[in-house]
């Protein structure tokens, strides 16, 4: 029995009860207890002073590469999930790209166990749609979720034919789960490293056209009017895509959205120099894209902020920029980054922000946390939203360091993560 | 004050007008030394250039290995075939085990965009890039601005069209900075299949017509058609594409007296520049070659230090 944790004098945030005010937050027996003034806790419990830091549910990313089983050397289910409490995230939804792949229920339960041994932030996998992620056979959505996936997707290989994606979606429905999907039309992306623009064509890079990402976005929306499924749209990265989310929102349709911080923070100049840490998939892209995905996280036309934490080794970026693969490193600078470019800006205010990284993402994929009421998880981050910091990936704990984000100041990170009652990072050590 | 290169040549979209023009000057100066019956000077000897080429390539490596021994560098060429490359070994490994054999520079071609300005960043030896990927070859862009120079004078206010698959080319993109730096107004023209994206950002014309750039341009520059571009879908076929953008006579017929006809070669006759075309008066094909050599010869020898009045400083034989 681990002892319990009072909060005590933290600004405490809860979107999930629109509570917003000076308070202290009592933990017992993995739950929160009491949320209130002055709060007596019992002998023996952890006091821990959160007076001008904020209190709130823990952070929840729904779309990380844990790259276990098959690809160790760039992160594994325990490093992720070190790297994921740091950042004050207290869960993540793992996705099934791994080799092999999450297309059955002993690989799920494999990487639950890992999760549990670890024993930092809570990992949920996610299942392939299809076996192998081969885009023809569905997986068996009834035992990956028996198993614990709390969603499908195949991710990195997009489900491609339409049919496909309308099963996916229909057959879902069955478990109550979304199906995630990585918008590309490979035809028009294929060969691609960048987006197709005016930098593309100045560096002599093959494009990828925000149509390609678009042209799936609006074949989505339009499966997931035909069949009543919940297709959630990972890391969009276009103002046409927002535009087409915007009109599926009015219509009433179960359709969700992601964003990343590198999405609303960098463009398609990030890529000058040929800087490999820039990237990645889908590609950084314009500044009036940057602004729509703003916009969007404002009106709530995309939903969450998501990391697609997505760890490389040293050697695979440090290729020329064609043969490099994509993707960056996300959990431990996600909240710097949105802090510093949404909340700073007016953009969002600080309780939007949990709304967006936490208590948003635990509803959309029926999680248990983003919440601070009585009988909740005690999932919760300290976070400090005023520290300035300066990104060193080497004190990354993630196995890897493949960020565009080195040298930065951000402002804001998260001080101590608390995980089903129990400490799972503390930035003063104690 | 003497403009200088910098260390390395990526690229002609990083040099500005004064440092072209050296190049140019120099070179110049330079083409003479390929006329003699004693082809060489001593101005790099004592260098050592390694030529590294992971991309076939006939008339470049030949170029380049002329200029290097016509200045009297020790030279090594390495092809991808041969190379521990094919072993597996990253680019960033061969350069360095390269180096650590104290070389003075390399001149690379790669199939990969940024793969010079890569390899410069990663190691000491002077980089000249001699074709990277869909990016720069701007040797070849400064070699065709020589050539261009000889024949009108001035670059100043000179219309050239590049012609022809301007998406998957690095001699455009090197000749659109060069010739827009030294003041020629520069136009593209092809099929909007084989156009970058945004391209007209660049400060270029767009034809979609060859009859309009030709009765524009002072200069065409006819770009070399890949095989490829139609197995992989860009155009339907060579046939056709000669019939609506090969440069032919007839349409020439309707160009300004004066105008020359540029190719970088190798080309296909018939499918983007008809023989009469290529072989005919208009052509400056192969003084662009003869050029190719007095350009290679003054880029080595300013990156490697040289100064403007070279024959003042490394003297003759």
């Amino acid at each position: 029995m681990t002892r319990p944790i009072l909060i005590r004098g933290g600004r405490v945030i809860d979107p999930s009860r629109n509570s917003d005010g000076i308070a202290d937050v009592y933990l017992q027996d993995g739950k929160v207890v009491s949320v209130g003034r002055n709060i007596v806790g019992e002998d023996g419990a952890q006091i821990i002073d959160a007076t001008g830091r904020v209190v709130a549910p823990g952070l929840i990313d729904l779309h990380v590469h844990l790259r276990e089983p098959g690809q160790e050397d760039r992160e594994t289910v325990a490093t992720g999930a070190m790297a994921a409490a740091a950042g004050g995230f207290t869960a993540v939804c793992a996705m099934p790209n791994t080799d092999p792949v999450l297309d059955n229920q002993g690989a799920i339960g494999f990487v639950i166990s890992q999760a549990q041994k670890a024993g930092k932030a809570r990992v949920y996998p996610i299942g392939t749609v299809s076996l192998g992620q081969n885009g023809e056979t569905l997986s068996e959505f009834g035992e990956l979720v028996g198993a614990g996936a709390v969603a499908v997707s195949d991710d990195g290989r997009p489900v491609m034919t339409s049919h496909m994606m309308r099963t996916a979606l229909e057959y879902a429905r069955t478990f109550g789960i979304p199906v995630a999907d990585h918008c590309e039309d490979m035809s028009l992306a294929h060969g691609g490293s960048m987006h197709e623009g005016i930098v593309s064509t100045r560096l002599g890079l093959k494009g990828i056209p925000s149509a390609a990402e678009e042209i799936m976005v609006a074949r989505d929306i339009i499966l997931a009017e035909l069949t009543g499924g919940h297709v959630h749209l990972c890391h969009m990265s276009t103002r046409g895509s927002v535009e087409l989310i915007r009109r599926a929102k009015d219509k009433g349709l179960k359709v969700t959205a992601e964003a990343t911080p590198h999405h609303f923070t960098l463009t398609h100049e990030a890529c000058e120099g040929y800087d490999t840490n820039a990237k990645m998939n889908p590609p950084l892209r314009e500044a009036e894209d940057r602004e729509a995905i703003r916009q969007g996280l404002k009106d709530g036309t995309i939903d969450v902020i998501a990391t697609d934490h997505a760890p490389h080794h040293y050697d695979a970026k440090e290729r020329e920029f064609d043969e490099a693969p994509n993707g960056i490193v996300g959990l431990e600078t996600a909240f710097g980054l949105t802090m510093s470019e949404l909340v700073l800006s007016g953009l969002l205010t600080l309780p939007e922000l949990v709304y967006r990284m936490s208590t948003l993402p635990a509803r959309l994929f029926r999680l248990p946390g983003g919440s601070l009421a009585v009988g909740a998880p005690a999932d919760v981050v300290i976070l400090d939203p005023a520290v300035q910091w300066v990104v060193e990936p080497g004190a990354f704990f993630s196995k890897s360091r493949n960020t565009p984000f080195a040298g930065r100041t951000l402002t804001g990170r998260a001080d101590l993560t608390i995980v089903r009652g129990r400490v799972v990072w503390d930035r003063s050590g104690t | 004050m003497t403009p200088r290169l910098g260390k390395d040549l990526t690229g002609l979209e990083s040099l500005t007008a004064e440092q072209i023009g050296l190049i140019l000057d120099t070179a110049e100066a330079f083409k003479e030394v390929s006329e003699r019956p004693i082809k060489k000077v001593p101005a790099l000897r004592g260098k050592t250039i390694v030529n590294l080429f992971f991309e076939a390539s006939t008339r470049t490596r030949i170029s380049f290995e002329f200029a290097e021994k016509r200045l009297s560098a020790d030279t090594v060429n390495v092809a991808t075939g041969v190379s521990s490359v094919s072993k597996g070994e990253t680019l960033v490994d061969t350069a360095r085990n390269l180096e650590a054999m104290r070389i003075d520079m390399v001149v690379i071609r790669h199939p990969a965009s940024g793969s010079a300005d890569f390899l410069g960043k990663r190691i000491r030896s002077n980089v000249i890039n001699a074709g990277d990927g869909k990016h720069e070859h701007p040797t070849q862009g400064l070699l065709d601005m020589l050539t261009l120079r000889d024949r009108f004078g001035s670059l100043d206010g000179l219309k050239v069209a590049i012609c022809g698959d301007v998406l998957h080319s690095r001699v455009a993109r090197s000749n659109i900075w060069g010739l827009k730096k030294l003041g020629a107004e520069v136009a593209v023209c092809g099929p909007p299949s084989l156009m970058p994206r945004n391209v007209s950002e660049l400060g270029v014309e767009v034809f979609t017509r060859i009859e309009d750039a030709i009765g524009w341009a002072d200069a065409l520059n006819v770009l070399r058609l890949q095989l490829e571009r139609m197995t992989s879908g860009f155009i339907p076929s060579l046939r056709e594409y000669n019939r609506v953008f090969g440069v032919t006579r007839e349409r020439l017929e309707r160009a300004s007296d004066t105008l020359v006809v540029l190719h970088p070669g190798p080309m296909n006759r018939g499918v983007e520049i008809d023989s009469d075309v290529a072989d005919g008066p208009r052509s400056v094909i192969l003084p662009q070659v003869t050029n190719g050599v007095a350009i290679r010869m003054a880029v080595l020898y300013l990156l490697a230090g040289g100064g403007p009045d070279w024959q003042h400083q490394g003297g003759s034989e």
